[in-house]
């Protein structure tokens, strides 16, 4: 299985590697996956007062694919609303990083993540009231 | 030093020179069919084969009568066990043979239960060694075969050949091995461990793909339907054309292997056990899989927690190594012999086989130390579970999502 | 020592052991290994596919690498009885390859029945008797090329167009073993299921074969466990001597045209000099519609074939008495048996077999030592015992 150079690129620089702290209100975070499937991600977005996303952080555990797959998303989100940040679906990922069928999977990771990541942040704001 | 570094000599191992070297002129200048009865390019290659045969029959202790020249070792286990189950199907159709076999074995039975044959597929222990008084249990009057490999090819671990070989022929079962991995690595004896049918791979010990041998005992005789039928070669039991530069290869390899044995094990112990005190000197949270005394000299798998595999062999690139065995990699589930350990999905999944052998160096072994630290070091920075770990969590007792 | 026994084996051409030597070495990987050394070893591999594959006009995915000539027709045969159940009938000719014969005695142990149909005497097996013998439960019709002693080639394309129109469900095996490289073999024109080849017939290694199939057709497999050759047939691949396979297919594309100018030229030259030095030398299968040019197969009524073979070796020349896997047997060969010929004329056989290095000098003092040694054993005829070997002066 020979990689394709994007998903190198990210896989050897990844970007937004890091943690934000997951009690500020302002962060949401989305853990997916399991470590029994061999790929667990951990995304985490802080969202300003205008509703934008100014921050994106990952974590992942898994192969190059997942890694770069994440490490794409977190660029993509910064700059972009909640609606545009669902708006983000795995296919988009798939083909930015040309993933082979076998690893089409980490891209439907990413999007579940997105999509954690903005609820949790959703409920946190709800609890606030 | 070269780099990419090659170690991953349990999927295949690179040609031997010498090796080569003897081949060469059977390809262009002595090229004859050795069936050629009629003029001397016929003759010369029946002897180059006759020689290789005595030199595969010797790293057994076998007599060069007892040597059917296959494809491979997986054609070798096919028609053993095939051979065997349709040969011997009225006397009784159970086969006994462990969970942890290559696919050639474990395929070819499952294949046979197709068929309407029985099979037992036995548990192994934890350190991946079968279990004799288990083994012992579970042959009945209707079995026919016990086969169990000599060393495995994921996790290395060498079987008690002599135990096992003594308690078939103490329950009249025939034993086939698949000495695929162990065979030029361990000293091998068809009669000191009872064996009745061996199957042996070229391209294993140094020697040329497409080439193998299986050992079919004569006294007392084993009978087998062959798989491939035709011309009558190797009396009978596999037919076509003896490729004779193969064969002269393999020959030399099994002669290489067995003069130099003893060294090389020393040698390859001694680099192995080097990488493996590099790694848990420097490393926390790795696990060894499989038993560490009974094992090649030239295989250490490790299972480095909560750093996945084949992002592993992404971020160690100039290394060679595998996860999990090279024949099932193209697919995403973790290696079926770790998990008949009793290993759990996740630690399969953050297993690494590394495969020494003749041809490497101290100076590789030292390079391979640095960049595996390295990279696991960054890849856990990046691991979502090394941060709960480092947090104090039980990565076990969260409760995940399975997709 | 002059060869011209190219339909046992050929040596591998030059070119062709150059182009596999790196992967013997540096290109060494196992193609399943993920790895850089195992995509350098994949990347040869699927090379190698795509050669034979346009050397046949078929897509990759329709090549399965066996270890040989045999195996693929096992593979065939047992492959396809297999997914059959074993219910069922065959047909196949009296004048196949030992390795077809002997499967389709296999799957008459497994309760499967076989018709075998007879040839000419010119060794043609008659189409409209293959169409005949079909059956309501015929599952498989298996017919060769070109016949690997007389070199006649047989009229697949008819046979196989008239199967399917007849009955669509029979499947079509031939053993293209003596005629890949010799003659264009095109795949779909012969309308096959299955076919078969071996590399060390057309100046690739010996070890390396493959059997051809048809997009559509499923057959079981011989060899099971390790996925490779997308599960038809597992283990390990012969690397380099599947890049072997590749390299000659393509180099006889490009040659077979001329080559087969120059091998039928050499082809009439030799005919002609024997029969004009030995009236009584008979070609088998002389009036055959098309013989493959390498090949002539010939007899003397009461000279036996292998007496005159070991004189021509003793004078440098290495021909046989049929084909390799039957050498050394005292019967005469099933195949000029099944011609019609008397005992007396099938053990005369010779087969003479050109190749790629055969020169047309070879031929030419071929002719005068056949013409000698036949001279010195004529005076002799009926009474020598076979193995007799005479000095020539």
């Amino acid at each position: 299985m020979a990689y394709n150079e994007k998903v190198l690129d990210h896989y050897e620089n990844p970007r937004n590697v890091g943690s934000l702290d997951k009690e500020d209100p302002q962060v949401g975070t989305g853990m997916v996956g399991a470590p029994a499937c061999g790929d667990v991600m951990k995304l985490q977005i802080r969202v300003d007062d205008q509703g934008v996303i100014s921050d994106a952080k990952f974590k992942t555990f898994g192969c190059g694919s997942a890694i770069a797959s994440s490490s794409l998303v977190t660029e993509w989100l910064k700059g972009k609303s909640l609606d545009e940040a669902l708006s983000i679906k795995n296919q988009q990922i798939a083909d930015e990083l040309a993933l082979p069928p076998v690893k089409i999977h980490c891209s439907v990771l990413a999007e579940d993540a997105i999509k954690t990541a903005v609820s949790d942040y959703r409920k946190k704001q709800k609890a606030l009231g | 030093m070269k780099l990419p570094i090659y170690m991953d000599y349990q999927a295949t191992t690179p040609m031997d020179p010498r090796v080569l070297e003897e081949m060469l002129p059977w390809f262009v200048e002595k090229f004859g069919n050795p069936a050629s009865r009629s003029h001397v390019f016929g003759w010369e290659a029946d002897q180059a084969v006759e020689k290789a045969r005595e030199q595969v029959a010797a790293l057994l202790g076998a007599d060069p009568r007892e040597i059917v020249f296959t494809s491979g070792a997986t054609e070798s286990d096919n028609l053993a066990i095939q051979g065997v189950a349709r040969f011997y199907q009225d006397k009784g159709q159970h086969i006994i043979t462990p969970v942890t076999e290559h696919k050639a074995v474990l395929d070819t039975c499952r294949y046979l239960e197709a068929e309407g044959f029985s099979i037992t597929y036995l548990p192994v222990q934890k350190n991946g060694l079968v279990d004799l008084d288990l083994l012992a249990a579970s042959i009945t009057d209707q079995t026919i075969l016990v086969s169990i490999m000599a060393a495995n090819n994921e996790i290395g671990v060498l079987q008690p050949l002599a135990d096992i070989g003594q308690l078939c022929r103490q329950k009249k079962v025939l034993f086939h091995c698949d000495a695929a991995q162990g065979a030029g690595k361990m000293a091998l004896n068809v009669d000191a461990m009872s064996m009745d049918l061996v199957s042996l791979s070229g391209h294993k010990i140094y020697g040329p793909k497409g080439v193998g041998a299986l050992y079919v005992r004569r006294r007392p005789r084993v009978r087998l339907k062959p798989i491939i039928h035709g011309g009558g070669h190797e009396r009978g039991m596999r037919s076509g054309t003896l490729p004779t530069p193969l064969l002269v290869g393999f020959g030399k390899a099994c002669e290489l292997a067995m003069q130099e044995m003893e060294t090389e094990n020393r040698h390859v112990l001694a680099l192995r056990e080097r990488l493996r005190e590099g790694l848990f000197s420097q490393l926390t949270h790795l696990e060894l899989n499989g038993d560490l005394q009974h094992r090649l000299a030239g295989n250490l798998n490790v299972s480095f927690g909560f750093v996945e595999g084949e992002s592993m062999m992404m971020a160690i690139k100039d290394v060679a190594v595998s996860s999990g065995s090279a024949c099932t990699s193209a697919s995403l589930e973790p290696s079926y012999v770790l998990r008949a350990l009793g290993v759990s999905e996740e630690q399969a999944h953050t297993s690494i086989r590394f495969g020494l052998g003749r041809f490497t160096t101290e100076e590789e072994v030292n390079f391979v130390i640095k960049t595996v630290v390295q990279a696991v070091n960054r890849l856990r920075e990046m691991s979502p579970l090394w941060e709960m770990s480092q947090a104090g969590i039980d990565v076990n007792s969260v409760q995940w999502d399975a997709h | 020592m002059i060869y011209l026994d190219h339909n046992a084996t050929s040596p591998v051409h030059p070119h062709v052991l150059e182009g596999m030597l790196p992967f013997f070495t540096e290109r060494a990987g196992n193609p399943s290994s993920v790895h850089g050394a195992g995509r350098a070893a994949r990347q040869g591999l699927d090379e190698a596919r795509r050669r034979v594959a346009v050397l046949l006009d078929v897509h990759e995915s329709q090549i399965v690498f066996t270890s040989g000539g045999t195996e693929a027709n096992n593979m065939a045969l047992f492959g396809y009885a297999a997914r059959c159940k074993f219910r069922g009938h065959l047909v196949t000719s009296a004048v196949e390859h030992p390795s077809l014969l002997q499967v389709c005695e296999r799957l008459k142990r497994y309760g499967m029945a076989v018709t075998v149909v007879g040839v000419d005497g010119n060794g043609c097996v008659r189409p409209e008797e293959v169409f005949a013998a079909l059956r309501a439960d015929t599952i498989l019709v298996s017919i060769m090329h070109a016949n690997n002693e007389t070199g006649v080639v047989q009229p697949v394309a008819e046979i196989g167009q008239g199967c399917r129109t007849r009955s669509p469900a029979v499947a079509f095996h031939v053993d293209a073993v003596q005629t890949v490289g010799k003659i264009p073999v095109r795949f779909a024109a012969l309308a096959v299921d299955m076919l078969s080849l071996s590399a060390h017939k057309f100046g690739g290694p010996k070890g390396v074969g493959a059997l051809v199939i048809d997009k559509s057709f499923v057959l079981d497999p011989l060899l099971v466990g390790g996925g490779q050759e997308r599960g038809r047939r597992a283990g390990t691949e012969n690397l380099p001597g599947i890049v072997g396979c590749g390299l000659a297919a393509e180099r006889v594309q490009t040659a077979m045209a001329a080559e087969h100018h120059r091998l039928q030229q050499l082809q009439k030259h030799l005919e002609a000099g024997l029969q004009a030095a030995i009236p009584e030398c008979l070609i088998f299968g002389q009036q055959a519609a098309v013989r493959l040019p390498n090949t002539t197969a010939l007899g003397i009524s009461g000279i036996h074939g292998e007496t005159v073979v070991m004189n021509l070796d003793l004078a440098g020349f290495a021909v046989s008495s049929g084909s390799a896997c039957g050498s050394g047997r005292s019967q005469p060969s099933h195949v000029p048996t099944a011609m019609g010929m008397t005992s007396d004329l099938a053990s005369s056989m010779v087969r003479v077999s050109l190749g790629w290095n055969t020169a047309p000098e070879d031929v030419e003092q071929f002719v005068v030592c056949f013409a000698k040694v036949i001279k010195r054993l004529q005076p002799f005829s009926h009474a020598v015992p076979h193995g007799t070997t005479l000095a020539l002066e």
